[in-house]
């Protein structure tokens, strides 16, 4: 019975392509994934102030992240989301920058909620000394973001230095951006 | 030095994966004795090849042999020994290892024990699973070596995520690949079966075995990891729909449902080429989910692009064997047709509701999980797809294939009655509204869908044990022939009253947990009081500890009701110095109502402690649930048919026909 060859109605012939055509263009969504790269832009903002702004605390988590803030110290500011999954593969870097004082973290935390930021922060660690929580987005448009993660390297005068875009790999912190905050402590400049 | 012996094995094991991918599968197209015999040598000496690879790995860790980059990187001296070993599989490289190992390990199982399958059948099964080993021999060596060196060795290693510093996780991805890796049998089987052009019942014989084996497994992987993000994560959650835990479920979405398919072919030979795809669907997602999993293609796009050789390697190595054996299976298939005809309300029906209803969950949540990467490829957007999505679309999938679950094993084979099956569960029937009617008096205030959700629970519970009450004609025959049935019938109709009756558990677990969660959320000071629920939590106060290699502040909680003592609960919060990382210990005490579940968190400034307290009702039934679902798998395992009923040991150049035919008019 198993053995004999059936004819097939042409018309469900085309039925077992499917599952392949699936796999298919799946696959080429995969293809595509992989070598979706933030485009290298250079931020028009950098060299200049950064953008004055006055955000919010993320309720339930003290000290907000405002314009003023950012002048003083040089320091990093992060743009992430509880949704954005790449966030998390830069996460312990940060864990770490922060546990070991070598410079302090700010985030942006971009069109989150803020429960679930929260809830985040507490799965993963808290490595920010302030948040701001951009709801909207609008200062997140300010800073020129089109992405999650991005992360911004800020002189003591609260200017922007240098722009990371997409998540950071333990390579940028100590190939691009640790020399950097090296080079501006030592009132030096940096460029990145 | 044992790490150069290691990679060496590996080199070596990638060679003999090459020929016994090749040789024995020429040789049965050609029908070539000495060829086709070659299979089983070959996929004992790659098994011996890969354990000794993996043993080198365990020794560099055991011993912290920190010039192994992979040891200095993962693991640390001060670490249990428990997590050293761990360490092995809580990495990239390592993990790839274990998956090789047991896939190894299964191939060679096949070798030693499969005497009863007709020889170029073994042959072509053991070359298919022979180029799946190829594949993740060649990435491993090529892209993710785990015994690269590092010189000048570091005098300590940077540790191990101290999220995985724990029993729970310690057994989950061993458990978890298991299962993946079970599911590659039935892939082989599948495949080998397209190339020979037969399906038949003695193919589902073998099949099921193996995949009911692998479903255990993966069961028992996912409930170990759920349990885990519940106790370890710190704020009660136990599922949460994230990229990582789909990608487990869906192989066991798509394992549940070629389960199922794999008894209409064994007894009825229909559903033949459904059957085949099914198992090649299932380990495709396994594959996936590997890969998704640790090369983190959707948890983070980016870093996965960030190193191009693994990720276009781990790509085409998927587009090769999943488009290779549907591409076979779209030439093949056709060759097969299947037999038996049946009425649409039957046993054969029954389970194919339960595959349509369970494969179109599975290809919700395959959407779900890959419409962020589709929506980032076309449009540059970033968005996340979460709980709401899924609630939304896997709930009412769920919903008439947990209805019908209760009713499938009732039913007749060919033909069946659905109003006199319904009528055989009126007990179930009766016990479905007295739950329906208590939840309403009782919890009337509540959630309204907890009505309903208990209900169903109590439907599929109480229809398992009133068909088996039948099959023992418990009640209407003396004691004596009841028990005499309890010992005759067969093991895997107990497999199905365990396992759906487990399903049962996990829906009410669900529903009552979700519905009647009493949360706090507090920030408290020594002596201070919180009422959860029925309980008072009373703060005693917070004391710093040292742990092996992490300090912690340890919070005691007195637990008391209506007044009376209850417990002291003590929960943690950890921090690791290396890596460094803050975990929480939640203190939890399970009753039979449920769990009660404490947290103590960070000390605000004017040294108060914020603390969070749950009350779940009946949560511990979810895990109970799984344990009953493995338990159902595991007695069908061991049902005789499953040993005695595959074909007999026979002269070894039996023709493969023969073999089949006897088994399948057995």
């Amino acid at each position: 019975m198993s053995e004999q060859i059936e004819e097939q109605n042409p018309q469900r012939r085309w039925l077992r392509l499917v599952p392949l055509a699936i796999a298919l263009v799946i696959g080429g969504f995969l293809f595509v994934g992989l070598s979706l790269k933030p485009k290298e832009i250079p931020s028009v903002l950098i060299g200049k102030a950064v953008p004055q702004f006055d955000l919010p605390a993320i309720p339930g988590r003290p000290k907000g992240l405002k314009s003023a803030d950012l002048s003083g110290e040089v320091s990093l500011v992060n743009v992430f989301a509880s949704w954005c999954v790449s966030c998390r593969a830069e996460h312990p870097l940060f864990m770490n920058l922060q546990a070991r004082n070598i410079v302090p973290v700010h985030g942006l935390n971009y069109k989150d909620e803020s429960t679930a930021a929260l809830n985040w922060l507490r799965r993963y660690g808290d490595p920010y000394d302030r948040i701001g929580a951009d709801l909207k987005g609008r200062v997140g448009i300010d800073w020129g973001v089109y992405g999650v993660p991005e992360t911004f390297l800020v002189n003591a005068e609260g200017r922007i230095v240098c722009k990371h875009i997409g998540p950071v790999r333990q390579e940028d912190l100590d190939e691009k951006l640790l020399p950097a905050v090296e080079a501006l402590r030592q009132g030096g400049t940096a460029q990145c | 030095m044992l790490a150069e012996l290691g990679h060496y094995a590996l080199v070596l094991a990638l060679s003999v994966a090459l020929i016994q991918a090749t040789i024995p599968l020429l040789g049965a197209w050609r029908g070539d004795q000495g060829w086709i015999a070659l299979a089983r040598p070959a996929a004992l000496v790659q098994c011996l090849l890969v354990v000794v690879a993996f043993a080198a790995l365990m020794h560099a860790y055991v011993t912290s042999d920190f010039s192994v980059l992979n040891v200095a990187t993962n693991s640390h001296s001060a670490k249990p020994l428990l997590y050293k070993i761990s360490g092995v599989w809580g990495n990239h490289e390592g993990s790839l290892l274990l998956w090789l190992l047991i896939l190894v390990l299964f191939g060679a199982a096949v070798a030693m024990f499969g005497n009863n399958l007709p020889a170029s059948f073994r042959a072509r099964v053991l070359s298919v699973q022979a180029m799946i080993a190829v594949g993740f021999l060649a990435f491993v060596l090529f892209t993710s070596n785990p015994f690269e060196r590092l010189l000048p060795a570091p005098i300590d290693g940077r540790g191990l995520n101290p999220l995985l510093q724990d029993p729970g996780l310690a057994f989950h991805p061993p458990f978890l690949y298991l299962g993946y890796v079970g599911f590659s049998m039935a892939f082989s089987f599948a495949v080998a079966a397209l190339i020979e052009g037969r399906v038949d019942a003695a193919w589902a014989r073998w099949v099921r075995p193996w995949t009911l084996a692998a479903w255990c497994f993966l069961t028992l992987g996912i409930a170990l990891g759920s349990w885990w993000a519940y106790y370890e994560l710190g704020w009660g959650g136990w599922w949460f729909w994230d990229p990582v835990e789909n990608a487990s479920f869906m192989p066991w979405l798509a394992g549940t449902a070629l389960l199922h398919s794999a008894i209409v072919v064994e007894k009825r030979d229909a559903l033949k080429n459904w059957t085949v795809l099914l198992a090649i669907v299932t380990f495709s997602l396994s594959l996936l989910g590997t890969f998704l999993v640790r090369s983190g293609v959707l948890t983070s796009v980016h870093a996965f692009a960030t190193d191009p050789a693994r990720g276009v390697f781990i790509l085409a190595f998927l587009i090769v064997v999943i488009a290779g054996s549907l591409t076979l299976y779209a030439v093949r298939a056709p060759a097969m047709k299947g037999g038996g005809l049946f009425a649409p309300v039957s046993r054969e029906g029954g389970l194919v509701l339960n595959n349509l209803l369970l494969s179109t969950a599975c290809a919700t949540v395959l959407l779900g999980t890959l419409y962020p990467l589709f929506l980032d490829a076309l449009t540059g957007d970033k968005i996340t797809v979460g709980p709401p999505y899924f609630n939304a679309t896997f709930g009412p999938l769920m919903l008439p294939a947990l209805i019908a679950m209760a009713v499938g094993p009732m039913l007749a084979w060919k033909r069946a009655d659905i109003l006199g099956a319904l009528q055989r569960l009126k007990f179930a029937i009766a016990a479905t509204l007295a739950a329906l009617f208590l939840t309403l008096v009782l919890a009337y205030d509540g959630p309204w869908m907890a009505i309903p959700g208990i209900a169903l629970g109590v439907w599929i519970i109480a229809a398992a044990l009133e068909e088996a009450a039948h099959r023992l004609r418990l009640f209407r025959a003396p004691i004596g022939e009841s028990l005499r049935r309890l010992a005759r019938s067969p093991r895997s109709a107990w497999g199905t009253t365990f396992a759906h009756a487990g399903a049962g558990m996990v829906i009410i677990g669900i529903v009552a947990s979700s519905s009647w969660q009493v949360e706090k959320l507090q920030v408290m000071r020594t002596g201070e009081q919180v009422a959860v629920g029925e309980y008072s939590f009373k703060f005693l106060g917070a004391t710093a500890i040292k742990g092996p290699n992490y300090d912690a502040v340890r919070g005691s909680f007195e637990v008391r009701r209506d007044g009376a003592h209850v417990d002291l609960m003590t929960p943690e919060s950890r921090s690791y110095p290396e890596p460094p990382m803050e975990t929480t210990e939640a203190a939890i005490r399970t009753g039979w109502g449920g769990d009660l579940y404490a947290v103590i968190g960070d000390p605000t400034a004017d040294g108060a402690w914020s603390t969070r307290f749950y009350n779940k009702p009946m949560i511990h039934w979810i895990w109970m649930g799984c344990l009953f679902m493995v338990l159902g798998g595991l007695v069908s395992l061991s049902d005789r048919r499953h040993r005695v009923g595959a074909p007999a040991r026979r002269n070894k150049n039996a023709k493969p026909l023969e073999v089949a035919k006897s088994v399948a008019g057995e």
